[in-house]
């Protein structure tokens, strides 16, 4: 599925942060995103995946296509790494965990009650998650948050695969992932406009 | 949807998961209160209904802010928004789990309280439908209060006085229903009112926490 977006404006807590942003994501392609501290990446990416409506512009080819991954990895602490992901596979109607675990080389762990684990085992296991998830786009920010340069590599050979398969990802990232592919730099489309006063208004009697 | 059922109910069992918290509080609270009113059969025959309905309903408060907030904390709402799962029944399996974990065991436990505080015989029967049919509209209308503040620091007071108002009428129709049954009266209509207000609720409110969420995780 091509994600296709078109001159997409975003805002965050009713300020535009982002403005005529368009781009194409095709099947095996990776858009990484690249931009100073709160430029928006995050704002953009949960614009992708729905969380919060555009301001203007379209986005295409995402709904239910997309899974997201953002800072919080959704990991509930009581439970095992086997329990969490099992979760996540039947919420998203998915079977098996096996390929998911072993991206990862999670399967020492798998048994492990989760609030036990490191920042960076505990970030394998939210990015394991993207495997069960049986999702086609990947929107994923700030994925290598934590992780070290041998966990950034099985990050980036999951991607390939997934790519592989015919998925597509678009990645904020501030680390070199030595992917190929489209790197935007979103600095340009920094909104300049304030916000329209009738926004803010309606924002507030929601 | 029952992924998320079993996961919120294994949750509540696990260490730290809250699971007794309501029914601890209402243990209590009907326990103190024969100590504070003192050896007067007659006058606790009198409030037992109203003093059990009242100890139900504080106990499901005590859990409410912990409904939502912890799924928001960790991600999780995130993520299930994304979800093929609907967030309208994402909220009822979350309000389902939490009269499972809080109000089931209340109702359960009502009857034992209720010797304690002296209920008459005839009693029981009225008080243990009234709770189990008004139990569930409060854990809806918890999970809205719940949706309504998820986000905010410390949301538990507001939670507390958002949802307070809209707990009256359960109170009011199911205590009523638990005091004429202790009477020997006819408990039929308050019984009706509050299976109505639980129908009414059930109903409803999943497809307002849900829209009030949509624009809280924004």
């Amino acid at each position: 599925m091509t994600l296709t977006v078109t001159d997409l404006t975003v805002a965050r807590a009713g300020m535009p942060v982002l403005e005529g942003v368009s781009f194409v994501v095709a099947p095996g392609q990776a858009l990484v995103l690249r931009g100073p501290n709160g430029i928006g990446k995050t704002t953009l990416l949960r614009t992708l995946a729905g969380l919060q409506a555009p301001v203007a512009g379209r986005v295409d080819g995402a709904g239910e296509a997309v899974a997201y991954a953002g800072h919080a990895d959704g990991i509930k602490a009581t439970l095992t790494v086997a329990e969490n992901l099992t979760f996540w596979a039947r919420i998203f109607g998915t079977q098996g965990i096996g390929t998911a675990l072993a991206a990862y080389a999670l399967e020492p762990l798998a048994d492990r009650i989760s609030g036990e684990l490191s920042a960076g085992q505990k970030r394998r296991l939210g990015l394991a998650r993207m495997l069960v998830t049986g999702r086609l786009v990947w929107v994923m920010d700030e994925p290598t948050v934590s992780l070290d340069a041998g966990a950034v590599e099985m990050f980036a050979s999951a991607i390939r695969a997934h790519l592989g398969q015919g998925g597509s990802a678009v990645i904020a990232t501030h680390v070199a992932l030595g992917l190929e592919g489209a790197a935007l730099d979103v600095s340009p489309f920094r909104a300049v406009l304030p916000a329209p006063g009738s926004d803010a208004f309606d924002e507030a009697f929601l | 949807m029952i992924a998320l059922f079993l996961r919120d109910l294994k949750l509540a069992i696990r260490a730290g998961g809250g699971f007794g918290l309501g029914l601890a509080f209402f243990l209590i609270v009907t326990v103190l209160v024969p100590f504070s009113i003192g050896p007067q059969t007659d006058l606790l025959t009198r409030i037992a209904p109203g003093v059990l309905w009242l100890g139900a309903l504080l106990a499901c408060l005590l859990s409410l802010d912990r409904l939502l907030a912890l799924d928001w904390e960790d991600g999780t709402l995130d993520l299930l928004a994304t979800a093929p799962i609907p967030l309208e029944a994402v909220v009822t399996v979350k309000a389902l789990s939490h009269w499972v974990v809080t109000g089931l065991p209340l109702v359960l436990a009502a009857p034992v309280l209720g010797v304690m505080l002296n209920l008459p015989l005839e009693g029981f029967v009225p008080l243990v439908l009234s709770l189990l049919l008004g139990t569930p509209a409060l854990s809806v209308i918890g999970t809205f209060g719940a949706a309504l503040t998820v986000g905010l620091k410390r949301g538990g007071l507001l939670l507390s006085l958002l949802v307070l108002p809209l707990y009256v009428p359960t109170l009011i129709f199911g205590a009523e229903a638990a005091r004429r049954g202790a009477q020997g009266l006819e408990a039929g209509t308050p019984l009706l009112l509050v299976a109505g207000i639980t129908a009414f609720a059930a109903g409803l409110l999943p497809l307002a926490s849900a829209a009030v969420l949509r624009v809280n995780l924004r």
